[in-house]
């Protein structure tokens, strides 16, 4: 397995004050499925951010298929940023455009400004668009409006937006924090088969530790903006976990025995 | 989704792809009023550009004289019709034309704005009071300064009479808005407790809805720095805006109307600063 | 501790109702505002207005020519609503944290919108009067400017409402600037945006009448002439046709918001 996501050192400061990152070091291979946990504010989302430079990192190195991301220029950044998916907690969808719409959304980053702007799609480009809606099983919901959806419709929108960008990673930030636990388990299960059968990279934020057991190869726990633990899913202990969530891991610790246990 | 429309799967979309395009635009009735709405717009503009009495006015002279004149008018204002005293003098009546205003729309906007809720009153009160109020908005501020001034002159108490109708219709509408979102279980547990109305008002209604009704009463006394403005130039209700009338229709001085328009931003812009601040302060207390 | 409390509350109270009675006081002596006649002047100003504010059967002979003035007001105020629409979306876009291209022409769209929204309607009407003089356009540039500089506040407080979890997804697709605005922004903030326009056009004629007060123009400058003239018959059926003509937009344009919100 070759590396595709390298993180070297990485680093972020916001103003003068803490640092939301200091010095974080991780792999992702190629088809891996990685989850990033960590009590609230512990730099999850700002990571997950700087990877894609929505945000940028202030230090280290961030290389992604070989190519060093931090020190891109703007239009190599675009090309870059076509081939990562990401997914929101909130799904970040335009609500009052149709749900093939809005999944179309995802293949702008490759249109020319005009076409972009005018909302040209070529009819291979629209049946993409549906054949994917169908696999997530939203093929009945194609012309509704993005804010007559349920949540868990909403984020498969927004799976699908970021599959139509035929993307080589998905960045997911918090996907199921909003979602009831039956919706919850079908967008995981859809991320989960995206990374196992279409061999799509997944790099989850959570923050449900059971969760991110059950799903992912490997996981990351960070906390105050340093990893903390960095291996198998497998390999977890308590006292890892009490590490990533700090004192007042003590209730989360007898889920984690139960799930050890089964 | 409405029963008889007819939904498509993505199935029957990729089966028949060989005889149409897949759409992807949605009509429904949001789009095409939007639609309509921005298609009449952009008509009655045009409409309204073949239609204007230029009377013989070269635009493009006119503009570049635009220019030049606000050049003037920022960067070399000057004093000399009146003094800076004067000046000074009649920024604050203006500011009392507005003060009073605010003050009398206030209290008569509490007694009606209490009628127009209508989780104090009933649903009839409520439609006749938000009716009246339509009605009084529609008439606009100048020609109830103008009606009133056949009565009382012109002066500053036809200025404050007129321009109090629409401070009242604004508050009414702010008013009953805060009361309306007050929680029903707070009424009814006073009412329970048997309390009348006046005391439901006095001890739940204002308190919970105070901070509310201050910052909108502060936002319209703002306003109605401006209609003061307004007022003095087109109704001869005094105050700066008569100074500003005056510059501009006989004395024809640009450079004087600049003074002026400082003087009005300096206080526009004091009176943003202070209504920020006023509003932060109430958050901490409140 | 508990009658310290009420204590308190009492001085506050007290302490406030004291400052607005020497305010008041304050602004009644600078104005020279007459309370015994402010009271006196309603009643009169009702027997006046039911004796001889209402039109007669001779005053509609002046309806065609009043209603002629009305709809170049109306018209007016539409096409400066409309345009200052056009370049308060620009300058919006470009003050709005969401979507401008940097901070540094943020904060210049911004305090270009500031200067404008704070200069009123009829100050500008004044200084415009000076190079257009009284033609139509005096009225349209007024009611332009101060349109454009409400507008780009209330769109900028639009967009950065609308929009902003959208613009974040598409631009962590790579797609280009102008292709985030057409696809995102504006989609999301259009209806919310038509709802802004359609009510700085009702609050346009309402100032458009006062402008022609001042200009010489429009339904303004025809009620003038005959509340001037003392012709309070034919003043008040202009009055009516005012309120008609607010009624109807109003009455449209809470339709359409209905519709699209």
């Amino acid at each position: 397995m070759t590396a595709l996501l390298e993180v070297n050192h990485v680093s972020k400061q916001f103003g003068n004050d803490s640092k939301a990152l200091s010095d974080v070091n991780f792999t992702v291979n190629e088809g891996e499925f990685v989850s990033i946990i960590g009590p609230s504010g512990a730099g999850k989302s700002t990571l997950l951010r700087c990877i894609n430079r929505m945000i940028d990192a202030t230090g280290g190195e961030i290389t992604f298929d070989n190519m060093n991301v931090m020190n891109l220029k703007k239009k190599e950044l675009k090309m870059v940023r076509t081939r990562i998916g990401m997914i929101f907690q909130h799904y970040n969808l335009v609500n009052r455009l149709s749900v093939i719409e809005n999944t179309l959304h995802g293949i702008l980053g490759k249109k020319s400004t005009i076409a972009g702007v005018l909302g040209l799609y070529n009819q291979a480009e629209r049946e993409q668009a549906v054949r994917i809606l169908s696999m997530l099983g939203l093929g009945e919901h194609i012309y509704k409006r993005a804010d007559q959806l349920s949540g868990g419709q909403k984020q498969r929108v927004g799976i699908a937006r970021a599959l139509i960008q035929n993307p080589r990673m998905l960045l997911c930030d918090e996907p199921i924090a909003s979602l009831d636990p039956n919706s919850a388990k079908t967008i995981m299960d859809h991320l989960r088969t995206i990374s196992s059968q279409m061999g799509i990279t997944v790099i989850v934020n959570l923050h449900q530790v059971d969760v991110a057991l059950k799903y992912s190869d490997k996981i990351i726990g960070i906390n105050q903006g340093q990893v903390v633990f960095n291996g198998s899913s497998k390999d977890i202990t308590k006292e890892d976990i009490q590490r990533i969530y700090g004192s007042e891991a003590e209730d989360l610790i007898f889920d984690i025995g139960g799930i050890h246990a089964s | 989704m409405e029963a008889n429309e007819q939904v498509v799967t993505g199935e029957q979309l990729l089966n028949s792809k060989s005889t149409k395009r897949i759409k992807i635009k949605t009509l429904t009735k949001s789009t095409i009023v939007i639609r309509i709405t921005m298609f009449f717009l952009v008509l009655l503009t045009i409409i309204a550009f073949f239609n204007f009495d230029y009377k013989e006015l070269d635009i493009g002279e006119a503009m570049l004289a635009t220019f030049a004149n606000m050049k003037a008018m920022f960067l070399e204002p000057h004093f000399k019709h009146f003094t800076f005293t004067h000046a000074l003098h009649q920024v604050f009546v203006t500011l009392g034309l507005a003060f009073l205003t605010t003050l009398f729309g206030a209290i008569i906007a509490v007694f009606l704005g209490l009628l127009a809720a209508e989780n104090l009153t009933s649903k009839r009160v409520s439609a006749v009071i938000k009716g009246a109020v339509a009605f009084i908005r529609a008439v606009p501020t100048v020609l109830w300064v103008l009606i009133f001034a056949v009565a009382a002159g012109l002066g500053s108490v036809a200025a404050v009479i007129g321009m109090t109708f629409h401070s009242v219709s604004y508050l009414v509408k702010a008013y009953s808005e805060s009361f309306e979102e007050l929680d029903k279980g707070v009424i009814e547990a006073l009412q329970a407790s048997g309390a009348n109305f006046w005391q439901i008002i006095f001890q739940a209604v204002i308190p919970s809805s105070l901070t509310y009704m201050i910052s909108w009463t502060f936002l319209r006394f703002e306003i109605n720095f401006a209609v003061a403005i307004a007022m003095g130039a087109a109704a001869g209700a005094g105050g700066i805006g008569f100074d500003m009338f005056m510059a501009s229709n006989f004395y024809l001085d640009i450079r004087e109307i600049g003074t002026i328009t400082f003087f009005i931003l300096a206080v526009a812009i004091l009176l943003e600063v202070f209504a920020t601040k006023f509003k932060k302060k109430l958050k901490v207390n409140g | 501790m508990q009658a310290d409390f009420f204590a308190k509350k009492r001085r506050n109270s007290l302490g406030f109702l004291l400052i607005l009675g020497a305010i008041t006081f304050g602004a009644i002596v600078i104005t020279e505002y007459n309370l015994v006649k402010g009271f006196e002047s309603l009643p009169r100003a009702v027997t006046w207005a039911l004796g001889n504010f209402y039109p007669t059967q001779e005053s509609l002979s002046r309806l065609p020519g009043i209603l002629n003035s009305l709809l170049e007001t109306l018209l007016v105020s539409i096409a400066a609503t409309t345009v200052g629409a056009s370049f308060a979306l620009f300058f919006a876009v470009m003050g709005s944290n969401t979507t401008r291209v940097n901070a540094f022409f943020g904060s210049i769209s911004r305090g270009i919108a500031t200067v404008f929204r704070n200069i009123d309607v009829a100050a500008w009407a004044m200084i415009l009067l000076f190079s257009f003089g009284q033609s139509s356009l005096t009225g349209y540039f007024a009611l332009f400017f101060g349109s454009f500089g409400f507008l780009t506040r209330a769109f900028v407080e639009t967009i950065d409402e609308a929009s902003g979890g959208s613009v974040e997804a598409l631009r962590a697709t790579g797609a280009s600037y102008f292709s985030i605005i057409f696809q995102s922004v504006i989609p999301s903030s259009v209806p919310q945006m038509i709802s802004w326009v359609l009510f700085m056009i009702e609050t346009n004629i309402r100032s458009a009448t006062l402008i022609g007060l001042l200009t010489g123009s429009g339904i303004g400058f025809t009620f003038n002439l005959y509340y001037k003239s003392l012709n309070y018959d034919i003043a008040s059926l202009v009055v009516i046709t005012i309120i008609v003509a607010i009624l109807f937009i109003e009455s449209i344009s809470n339709y359409v918001r209905r519709v699209i919100l």
